[in-house]
């Protein structure tokens, strides 16, 4: 239970420090970013806009830092994000409704089909170490994990789809269907296996390398050893004894990767025009739309937390140590 | 000399030494080597692989391969000069909280916890779009904030181990003030992890580095392997029959990246001694 109140405490707290940052970062830079950013719209905006824009931004000298904080609060908690600008007139919300599924779907399946694959990897190459391949697999997963996603991500647009021809250009599915619900499925997953498949293959070597490393610890570990001297089956030993525990790090490492493959999934998502919060969030960089791309690391960083609390849920339910205080 | 033959018969770590010097010479002596300047645009447009022009020419004219090797300067001294301050952040950091307990650790831990979830790349994204960039200095700070985090976990954990050893407790007893223990006593037992650590966040200053330059958020007119691919990718060099344009920085990032996975792997293999064979 005191588990479960630290980690609700870290959540909430990790969630105020994202907000504030997101806050904090254009009042910090030099030269006000969002005054060239007015001076950019003028003329092309609706005076309402302006002016909602001069209120998020702080430009209204009128207020103190401290109320355009408590106002910014309020904005979020109503879900206000102001207008965008790329896609003026749409409200921000709309545009990230429209985007967050995407994205979700997509850093979801890579993560989970990554992390199962890459985790057998390890356990393989732990476990036959020592053979060729096994431990030639450390050197090539060392080499996937130093590509550069959107690098990979061209090359394989260039080859697969441009070249060959077997997988559309861009987008996220086909726009000129009149079908709707599962019948564009089909259409979803054919526009997903490039972008899916660059992010699995970069992410794959961290998961094995972990999961390796783990597992060659764990098979030192006397239990092991006396799973062995018992005369149990090795495969019983290898899946039911030694992965088991060794996959614990693993889980904990999750925070730290799950941020690295959300960030290699944006600029996936650039280069595949992949319809998700990447792709918006390239489009309101280029085109200094400030209110967007703040209500997109606010969703993303949302995203990442809960996701995390989630992780440390799924540790304290598999690992009775953490649960009871322990550790 | 027990010492340099130890780290010679780790193959990972002869090899990813050896691309990292190699790649190094090649950018001292960049002016050597590339035989016209990097900016040059005096060449005729888009032309193929040559003699002349060993990976042919860009849209604007220039060398690629010239372009290639003055990028190797910028590109290695972004990823050195990063790895250095976050190792050396998350060194004092990790080291400071482990040490000291208490109060002194929650709070340093809790700020450690917050960066290591907080995602980076999109934060790098974020700032790197406030502040207009005119050097490679913002890049270099950007992704210093969001990187030192899990270094500083790593190394907070090993201090716990170390602090309980006995040459801690004389240490203490022969009143050495803390610091000092800390820095001069604990410290170098740790240096292959604090290496490692320098490796790894080598690796990922330079993927990040790419990545910002690629979406054109860093200087798009400094020579990085970086912004030589946002420029190939801008011109379509894909389309045009360029495909070198784009293949070879983006390979030499990922060579670069690896030598530097392969050095922080064989540090990692030579200071725990089971994952020795």
């Amino acid at each position: 239970m005191r588990y479960f109140v630290r980690r609700i405490g870290f959540l909430l707290f990790t969630a105020w420090a994202a907000l504030t940052i997101n806050f904090i970062l254009p009042h910090m830079m030099p030269g006000n970013p969002a005054q060239v950013m007015l001076a950019k719209f003028q003329g092309r905006l609706s005076p309402q806009a302006l002016s909602a824009l001069t209120e998020a931004f702080g430009l209204n000298m009128d207020k103190s830092l401290f109320m355009q904080y408590i106002d910014y609060w309020k904005r979020i908690f109503t879900g206000d994000f102001g207008i965008s600008l790329t896609y003026y007139p749409s409200r921000v919300i709309d545009v990230l409704a429209e985007s967050v599924p995407w994205t979700i779907g997509l850093v979801g399946c890579a993560t989970i089909i990554a992390f199962t694959l890459g985790t057998l990897l390890g356990i393989f190459s732990a476990w036959r170490r020592n053979s060729a391949l096994a431990d030639a697999l450390v050197p090539v997963a060392l080499f996937f994990n130093s590509i550069p996603y959107f690098w990979l991500s061209l090359l394989f647009l260039y080859l697969f789809a441009y070249y060959l021809g077997w997988f559309p250009l861009a987008g996220g599915y086909n726009i000129y269907t009149m079908a709707t619900g599962f019948a564009l499925l089909p259409s979803i997953i054919h526009h997903g296996v490039l972008p899916l498949s660059t992010i699995v293959i970069t992410a794959l070597g961290g998961w094995m390398l972990t999961m390796r490393n783990n597992m060659i610890s764990v098979r030192a570990d006397d239990y092991v050893a006396f799973a062995h001297a018992k005369g149990l089956p090795d495969r019983e030993i290898k899946y039911r004894y030694a992965a088991r525990n060794a996959i614990l790090p693993s889980i904990t490492g999750f925070s730290m990767s799950l941020g690295f493959v959300i960030g290699g999934s944006l600029l996936t998502e650039v280069v595949f025009s992949y319809p998700g919060l990447g792709y918006i969030l390239y489009q309101a960089v280029t085109s200094l739309d400030y209110p967007l791309m703040q209500a997109i690391f606010l969703f993303i960083s949302l995203g990442v937390l809960i996701a995390n609390f989630f992780t440390d849920m799924i540790y304290a339910l598999l690992d009775p140590r953490v649960r009871d205080g322990g550790v | 000399m027990r010492k340099l033959s130890f780290i010679l018969s780790n193959k990972k770590a002869v090899v990813g030494g050896c691309v990292l010097l190699f790649l190094v010479l090649v950018a001292i002596f960049a002016p050597v080597i590339a035989p016209y300047g990097p900016n040059e645009t005096r060449f005729f447009p888009s032309l193929p692989p040559s003699r002349e022009h060993l990976l042919g020419t860009t849209s604007l004219g220039q060398d690629i391969f010239s372009q290639v090797v003055w990028g190797t300067r910028l590109t290695l001294t972004v990823g050195l000069v990063t790895g250095s301050i976050c190792a050396f952040i998350s060194t004092t950091i990790g080291l400071v909280a482990g040490y000291f307990g208490g109060w002194v650790d929650e709070v340093l831990s809790l700020i450690t916890n917050v960066f290591l979830v907080l995602p980076g790349l999109p934060l790098m994204i974020i700032i790197a779009a406030y502040i207009t960039v005119q050097s490679v200095v913002p890049i270099i700070v950007v992704i210093s904030i969001t990187g030192w985090a899990w270094g500083a976990r790593v190394l907070r954990s090993q201090m716990l181990t170390l602090k309980s050893r006995d040459y801690v407790k004389a240490a203490i007893v022969a009143g050495e003030p803390p610091l000092r223990i800390i820095f001069v006593e604990i410290l170098p037992n740790m240096l292959g992890l604090i290496v490692a650590n320098f490796f790894g966040a080598a690796l990922y200053a330079v993927l990040s580095e790419a990545g910002l330059e690629f979406l054109g958020l860093g200087n798009v007119n400094a020579v990085t392997w970086g912004t030589i691919l946002y420029w190939a990718q801008n011109n379509q060099a894909m389309l045009l029959g360029q495909a070198q344009w784009m293949v070879v920085p983006g390979l030499l990032i990922a060579i670069l990246g690896m030598s530097f996975a392969l050095l922080n792997f064989a540090v990692d293999e030579m200071t725990n001694p089971r994952l020795r064979r």
